[in-house]
């Protein structure tokens, strides 16, 4: 175990370590007082424990790597994510894995708004709530809610896949329910399992996609937006 | 003579003309907004309501073709460690793979390298063939983040976030069905054949203070190795200059109205943004009163077409220049060549701006095979570089002409203004008399 107090050494010490061309395999980070971009941009198949609230951008574009939060994280945690697992231990700031096309993101508290805003194939379990926007123009991937959502869920939402078990103040333009079929309950599961979810049921949630009517312009359809 | 149909007693209303009569009755029948390519065809003050002096009695020329006047520009070297060195200051703007065919990216990519200059991404992510025929390639990441990925940030050259463009400031991109092919699709991780509206605002950001940890995170990602441009559509350009240099920008791009787009609503690109030519000096009055004039470059685009507007945007204080639409048309787009295809799309050469249709007879702004394929891309990089070259040797005639050993060194003092609000706009006096109009004046 590497451990790196940033009480000590700097972010960029740090970072430019987790970037070298052979980092060692299990960090610890202590004293992470909200640094921006921690642990921003690895791309190796290390493990990174960081003790304590973290800044916005952790694990930004995270590649391989897992990266576990044992406190509470800013905007942007996991944005843009590739590949590998980033847990938030506490809560999660807005636009919690924007972007992602890869990996898994689990956030054990609540995540603020535009949680997987544009989500591009990341999956995303969120053990509280998410708040307002979430999973906008959210084009890939899967969103677990085991809370509630709050308004303008999937607003303009591609082909992503949104799991609430609780309530959604609002649908966005163009998110309508679906329904939950065989194949989408043995998806949920899985991803609840991953996530280390305990107590949910998928037979608890609902199922929430694009009704694709703004796929293609029509002026019937303006209205909707 | 008259036109076709026209008769004498026949009189057009100036506020009603043919075109708007059209329109009107175009969206009458179609329920929507006229959406096209190109940049804006309306008329406003520019560069060539500018001139040069030139050297007399109080000013030494130098010699054209025997005293140096030199072209270089380093972009970036405020905080990267690996700043763009050019050779010239005219380099290509961002265009999408998507909006544009591979092989026309392609062209970009070769016309730009063999002058030493770089080129730009899209809304669309980088193909592998852009990455390799560009010897310097500036990677954009915009709201819709298509394609962004770490390795590709690590390929490029330097990174350039697009906060908006000339265009359309405070619009998104717009990429419709007919050109969302199977390899645009997949680059971008949507369904085939849809209209692609992507986001106006970035997802993960919101204003200057949530940018700047932006760039921060950025900068570790790529261990502070590339420059970060900032790109701005020109609508308050004093403001907007400050705020990307406060956030950390290495280089400010500032995009006129008239910038190019390959799909926006034409209300758009008519009715909002302000002309390059009154952008310039505002922004570079926000990094001389910083203190970083010089040490942040300032890139401006919108409506260069010739070497004379290079030498008028560097002599206002920008550092270099960008070009799309001019790039394009070099390539061969709205060549009488292809006169009969276009026709048979209900357009003309020299007219033709529906990019975003994806039918061009020329193969540049489709992304149909078989019309791609009508593109020559070592033809086109050759035509591109041809053209870069002859912007270069004017803006060289010119700088010489006003005494200058670099284009760097041309200044406002070197220009007139042949209107008033050129005048205004660009604080030159107006030609033959001392009067610079503005609050003082």
């Amino acid at each position: 175990m590497t451990e790196v107090d940033l009480a000590v050494t700097s972010l960029r010490d740090l970072n430019a370590a987790l970037h070298g061309p052979d980092p060692a395999p299990r960090w610890r980070v202590a004293n992470p007082r909200g640094a921006h971009a921690l642990a921003a941009g690895i791309d190796a198949p290390v493990e990174v424990e960081v003790d304590g609230h973290v800044g916005y951008y952790c694990a930004g574009m995270n590649k391989q790597a897992t990266v576990r939060v044992h406190g509470n994280a800013g905007t942007g945690v996991a944005e843009n994510m590739m590949s590998g697992t980033v847990v938030v231990e506490g809560n999660a700031s807005q636009s919690a894995g924007a972007t992602a096309h890869g990996g898994l993101l689990v956030i054990h508290g609540d995540a603020s708004a535009r949680c997987g805003i544009s989500m591009k194939g990341a999956d995303i379990v969120v053990h509280g709530s998410v708040g307002h926007m979430s999973a906008f123009m959210a084009q890939k991937g899967r969103l677990v809610v085991c809370g509630d959502a709050g308004d303008a869920l999937g607003d303009s939402i591609y082909e992503a896949r949104l799991y609430v078990r609780g309530e959604a103040a609002g649908l966005g333009a163009d998110c309508v329910e679906k329904e939950m079929r065989d194949e989408h309950r043995d998806e949920l599961r899985e991803l609840l399992e991953r996530a280390g979810v305990e107590g949910a049921e998928p037979s608890q949630f609902r199922r929430y996609g694009s009704a694709r009517r703004l796929y293609n312009f029509h002026v019937d359809h303006a209205g909707e937006y | 003579m008259g036109r076709p149909g026209w008769h004498p007693g026949l009189r057009e209303s100036a506020l009603f003309d043919r075109n708007v009569i059209h329109e009107i009755q175009r969206a009458a029948r179609e329920g929507i907004y006229d959406i096209r390519g190109f940049g804006a065809k309306r008329e406003v003050p520019h560069f060539d309501d500018l001139l040069f002096l030139g050297a007399s009695m109080s000013r030494y020329p130098l010699e054209g073709y025997r005293e140096r006047c030199d072209t270089n520009v380093v972009l970036g070297a405020r905080h990267a460690k690996a700043p763009l060195r050019l050779d010239i200051p005219i380099t290509i703007a961002g265009m999408s793979f998507g909006a544009l065919s591979a092989p026309a990216k392609e062209a970009l990519g070769r016309g730009a390298s063999e002058v030493g200059t770089s080129t730009t991404t899209g809304d669309g992510g980088m193909t592998p063939e852009e990455r390799g025929h560009s010897k310097t390639l500036v990677y954009q990441l915009l709201p819709s983040r298509y394609g962004m990925n770490p390795d590709d940030l690590r390929r490029a050259d330097a990174i350039e976030i697009v906060v908006g463009q000339g265009a359309k400031p405070g619009g998104g991109g717009m990429l419709l069905g007919q050109k969302i092919s199977d390899r645009v699709a997949e680059m971008r991780d949507l369904p085939k054949g849809i209209d692609q509206r992507s986001a106006c605002r970035h997802p993960d950001w919101t204003g200057p203070d949530d940018l700047e940890i932006k760039i921060h995170e950025l900068r570790e990602i790529t261990d502070w190795e590339k420059p970060i441009f900032v790109k701005v559509g020109a609508t308050r350009p004093y403001f907007d200059t400050a705020l990307a240099v406060k956030s950390g920008a290495d280089v400010v791009v500032m995009d006129g109205m008239q910038g190019g787009t390959a799909a926006t609503q034409e209300v758009f690109i008519e009715h909002v943004g302000i002309p390059t030519l009154a952008a310039i000096r505002p922004a570079v009055d926000a990094l001389q009163d910083l203190g970083v004039h010089r040490e942040v470059q300032l890139v401006v685009s919108g409506g260069v077409r010739s070497g004379a507007d290079v030498a008028k945007a560097l002599a206002l204080g920008a550092d270099a220049v960008s070009i799309g639409v001019a790039a394009i048309v070099a390539l061969g787009d709205n060549s009488p060549e292809y006169e009969e295809g276009y026709e048979e799309i209900g357009s003309s050469a020299g007219f033709y701006d529906d990019w975003q249709e994806g039918r061009d007879p020329a193969g540049i702004s489709t992304q149909d095979d078989d019309l791609a394929a009508r593109f020559d891309a070592e033809l086109g990089g050759r035509r591109l570089a041809n053209y870069l070259r002859t912007m270069v040797l004017e803006a060289q005639t010119i700088a010489r002409a006003c005494g200058k050993s670099h284009l760097h060194n041309l200044e406002p003092e070197d220009l007139v203004a042949l209107t008033i609000e050129a005048a205004a706009m660009a604080r030159v006096p107006l030609a033959g008399t001392g009067w610079v109009p503005g609050p003082s004046g």
